[in-house]
């Protein structure tokens, strides 16, 4: 039998323009292609701007993940310029981090994956008050009333009967793939409405300390909202204790909603932890630092490599080690395209050898996306939730460790599930658990220092640019909801001289290197991978949102050196 | 909270349906179908044919395409309160095709996409966010194989009007600053021959775009506009004009540097970079996240996101107004600072100067500025922040 060649473009559901190619045969894939199909070329853009502009300017890579480039912008450039922010800077950093951890997590299960396994339809078929009696059983969660369940049930049988189905338009509804009973899709169909409600308030965090969300405001050196219990126009205790409630109202629907709905949901479909596994190392740089960012043992979620699926081993991350390559990708190094460069040597001229559009295939082609294929000591790593859990659970982390523990016991399935597409979307909400209980101890500090009268929020020494050494450099570490990210910030005379990013989806979305390994995505697609009807990609579907794509952060990669774009052929 | 029926017209109702729910008669709508036959000049004996049209009325198609962006813009529009998204795609519209949150993808959806075209042609109204690269046969963002711009177009065709969405959507945004790599641009420069809005800002707030829509629903055109295509009712008003600390302005209260004393007193921003004087927005007016609270209100100086090229002409983001790129012809108005500390007679015209900058001369509706007859020296910033 021949293999059917799939093209899945767009990925829907996802930030960015992903496009997956396979082929499959006998209801399995063998082979894959990730292509990222959007350049915005900010490299050039950035040469010569003033290094407190940068993070204004690199948070612009993506609106979904909206403060994390703005942090590790801001962590590189105070490397670079040795500035220590003040600790209430820094708890205020951790509180904007740690919601967006949360809202990203919650709002990426309902709205960007929860279809995958969420026959919409289906629900329509449901018993209100059985959907009551199961939502009951899981959670105490005060909404789930027979009388709430029946009015979305009604809500969404007029509006499929009503025949203009829009975003649900040509879904694989009746799919075989779809195995929750009635009750448990009306569940998930609910809460999808309540989860659009309730990330509209909890992202407040970011309006009160960053004036606004998307893109709130940070500050080279702190933060710029100051503190003052006795003003009106500042962090006063009205803020605080906004903050404190809304952090409350995040926990409680993280506790009540998602986390027993994931697990439910999961329970049902625990085939997929055999499933989609993947690239086998998995790297961590390690987040949410309870001191300065400079001293990894004070981060909540540890720093680390595992190699090969090996939990018994936790490999020191040494940043020199990672480069990136471009054999698969539509860039030129002054090397030759087989060089590895690591991100203070990196170069990033684009030259497209693909088809003219339209396009049919890019399977086969030697250059087929414009993500670069960032690699560990020449290995390609696994980043996100899944990353930094297993990284934790191998390190020893208590947290981690004990809610790991209970989804085990209560899945009653054996430890290596985790190595999966399921693994991956479990791991994302354990993390959203631990990390929604963890900032009541950000708040707490934030508080506690203020009550002892620290209400310093900028370190301003560093400030002025005659301040600075003529030439330097910085590294900015983040461990973004979607995986490990480096900033690597060169200054010369002021100015911005290099910046290069490497991000979470160019990890996980890398494509083939010299070697022939391919990344993440593709890797997972073709590891004991179903795909029933091709025609109907809902599996590809399942597994490329696992990872939680972001496509406008891969190619963002900042090279301000240079200066010279060399000219783009299209053939 | 959430509320099933805050909004009856819904789920695929006609409107014959969603008015008899509402409590008017079919006696009472055949009648008004007959009266308005008349006045459009159809004769009394059009009534029936003209109740079948309207009874037959669905909710309008809204198509939103994402191009060469960031997806804030969707992310801002999610978190629209009133009306709320769900409210928005569940019952307002039927929101016949988003990337972001599509259930299918691939095929499944470009036939969506085409089906809706097709069957609302001349109806519907497009959404678009991002900017459309040019450069190089335009393969800097492709979408299904295809160039954002043959997308763009072949959508626009058979759009009743375009809400442009976000300062990509507008003028290009980063991937237009200088030296614009992908040759970056704006819908509006794509398509000239639809009626577009420029909804700005980087992103604009959820409630300007959700508020256009229903403009557009509600009064069957898209609201008046100023100069660049923003909506006046958002856009008419600098914040400069509208600001809560424009009184420390006038009494030369500044910020120094960040978190000082000043900064603890909530004082202007003026000194450590705000453009706030050159920036049309709604942000004091509207807030932000459901009035929440806004970037100057959480003590960061302004960007100027909702202005044209505000990349270039507003960096460096932390200097002073006259004295950024794009100002710097204005050099007089260096003299500002000196001149309200002394309370000179001069510090009028620097006022003017400063606070007007170029882009005043581009726009009819923009207030004079108050006069100050002589400006009174700024006090000293009180001792101790807290």
């Amino acid at each position: 039998m021949a293999a059917t060649k799939v093209v899945v473009d767009p990925i829907t559901r996802i930030e960015g323009h992903l496009r997956i190619e396979a082929q499959a045969e006998g209801g399995k894939i063998t082979n894959a292609w990730a292509s990222s199909t959007q350049f915005r070329g900010i490299e050039i853009i950035m040469q010569g701007r003033d290094p407190r502009d940068a993070w204004a300017f690199t948070q612009r890579i993506c609106g979904v993940c909206t403060v994390v480039h703005a942090v590790a912008s801001c962590r590189a450039v105070e490397d670079a310029l040795d500035i220590r922010i003040p600790p209430n800077a820094n708890s205020i950093r951790n509180l904007i981090h740690g919601m967006q951890f949360v809202h990203d997590h919650v709002m990426h299960f309902y709205h960007l994956h929860a279809l995958d396994w969420v026959d919409v339809v289906s629900a329509t078929k449901a018993d209100p008050a059985a959907t009551a009696k199961l939502a009951q059983a899981i959670s105490p969660w005060p909404n789930n009333s027979a009388t709430w369940f029946k009015s979305v049930k009604d809500r969404v049988t007029k509006f499929i009967a009503g025949g203009q189905l829009g975003i649900f338009t040509n879904g694989y509804w009746g799919h075989p793939a779809y195995k929750l009973p009635p009750e448990a899709n009306l569940l998930a169909v609910a809460h999808y409405l309540e989860a659009l409600d309730w990330q509209r308030d909890v992202v407040k965090v970011h309006t009160i300390f960053g004036g606004k969300n998307p893109h709130p405001n940070f500050l080279v050196g702190g933060m710029a909202c100051a503190i003052n219990l006795d003003d009106t126009g500042t962090i006063n205790t009205e803020r605080l204790t906004t903050v404190a409630d809304l952090i409350r109202k995040a926990q409680v629907f993280v506790e009540q909603v998602y986390w027993p709905d994931l697990l439910a949901i999961a329970g049902f479909y625990k085939d997929w932890g055999a499933i989609g596994g993947g690239v086998k190392n998995y790297l961590a740089v390690g987040e949410i630092p309870d001191s300065d960012i400079r001293d990894p043992q004070s981060y909540y979620f540890p720093r680390g490599i595992i190699l090969g699926n090996d939990l018994s081993r936790v490999v020191p991350y040494d940043e020199k080690l990672v480069k990136e390559y471009i054999h698969s990708s539509w860039y030129e190094y002054s090397k030759g395209d087989d060089a590895g460069l690591h991100p203070y040597e990196g170069e990033t001229k684009a030259k497209y050898s693909g088809p003219a559009p339209p396009w049919t295939y890019l399977q086969g082609l030697d250059k087929y996306t414009w993500m670069k294929a960032p690699r560990y000591e020449g290995r390609p790593m696994q980043v996100g939730p899944l990353a930094r859990v297993l990284v934790a659970y191998a390190s020893g982390h208590k947290d981690t460790q004990e809610l790991a523990k209970e989804v085990l016991d209560r899945l009653q399935v054996p430890s290596t599930v985790l190595f999966s597409t399921l693994g991956r979307t479990a791991a994302r909400g354990m993390e959203t658990v631990l990390i929604a209980r963890r900032m009541n101890v950000w708040y707490d500090q934030l508080v506690q220092r203020i009550r002892n009268g620290d209400v310093a929020t900028f370190a301003g020494d560093k400030w002025e640019p005659d301040s600075w050494p003529k030439q330097c450099q910085g590294y900015g570490p983040l461990d973004a909801p979607r995986g490990a990210l480096g900033h690597w910030v060169q200054i010369d005379n002021g100015k911005i001289a290099r910046y290069q990013c490497v991000v979470p989806s160019t990890w996980n979305c890398s494509p083939r290197d010299k070697e022939g390994q391919m990344g993440p995505y593709e890797a997972s697609l073709v590891d004991n991978h179903p795909l029933l009807k091709p025609e109907q990609p809902l599996e590809i579907l399942r597994t490329i949102h696992s990872f939680d794509p972001c496509m406008a952060c891969g190619v963002h990669v900042l090279d301000a050196a240079g200066g010279v774009i060399t000219e783009v052929r299209v053939q | 909270m959430f509320y099933p029926q805050a909004h009856p017209w819904s789920e695929g109702d006609t409107l014959a349906q969603h008015l008899q729910r509402r409590g008017v008669s079919r006696r009472d709508f055949l009648a008004f179908c007959g009266n308005l036959a008349v006045v459009l000049g159809l004769g009394e004996l059009a009534g029936p044919k003209v109740a079948r049209a309207l009874q037959k009325m669905r909710r309008p198609s809204v198509i939103w395409l994402q191009l060469q962006e960031c997806t804030g813009c969707v992310e801002s529009v999610l978190r629209s309160a009133d009306p709320t998204i769900g409210d928005l795609v569940l019952d307002l519209v039927s929101l016949d095709y988003s990337h972001a949150l599509m259930a299918a993808a691939g095929d499944s959806v470009e036939r969506a996409l085409e089906q809706a075209r097709t069957e609302n042609a001349g109806k519907f109204l497009l959404v678009v966010t991002g900017s459309v690269p040019l450069a190089d046969g335009g393969i800097y963002t492709m979408v299904g194989g295809k160039t954002a711009k043959a997308v763009l177009e072949e959508t626009a065709k058979g759009a009743a009007a375009i809400i442009s969405v976000g300062a990509c959507a507008h003028w290009g945004s980063i991937q237009a600053a200088k030296p614009n790599p992908t040759g970056a641009r704006g819908v509006g420069e794509i398509i000239k021959d639809k009626p577009l809005v420029n909804i700005a800002g980087c992103p604009p707030i959820a409630d300007v775009v959700t508020a256009t829509v229903v403009h557009y629903l509600t009064f069957g055109r898209l609201p008046a506009a100023d100069a660049q295509g923003r909506p006046l009712f958002a856009y008419g008003a600098r914040i400069h004009d509208q600001c809560p600390r424009r009184a420390n302005y006038d009494a030369g209260q500044f910020v120094e540097t960040f978190d000082d004393a000043a900064a603890r007193s909530g004082w202007c921003l003026y000194k450590v970079g705000c453009k706030g004087p050159a920036t049309f927005s709604p942000c004091p007016i509207f807030q932000w996240n459901d009035t929440t609270s806004w970037p100057i209100g959480a003590g960061h100086p302004c960007l100027g996101c909702t202005e044209v090229n505000f990349f270039d002409t507003m960096t460096p983001f932390y200097g002073r107004l006259p004295n950024v790129a794009g100002f710097g012809v204005e050099s007089r108005v260096d003299l500002i600072g000196a001149a309200l500390a002394v309370g000179a007679a001069g510090g009028v015209a620097a006022h003017a100067l400063a606070t007007g900058v170029q882009q005043m001369r581009e726009r009819r509706r923009a207030r004079e500025l108050p006069v100050v007859e002589s400006p009174p020296a700024g006090p000293p910033p009180p001792a101790g922040g807290s």
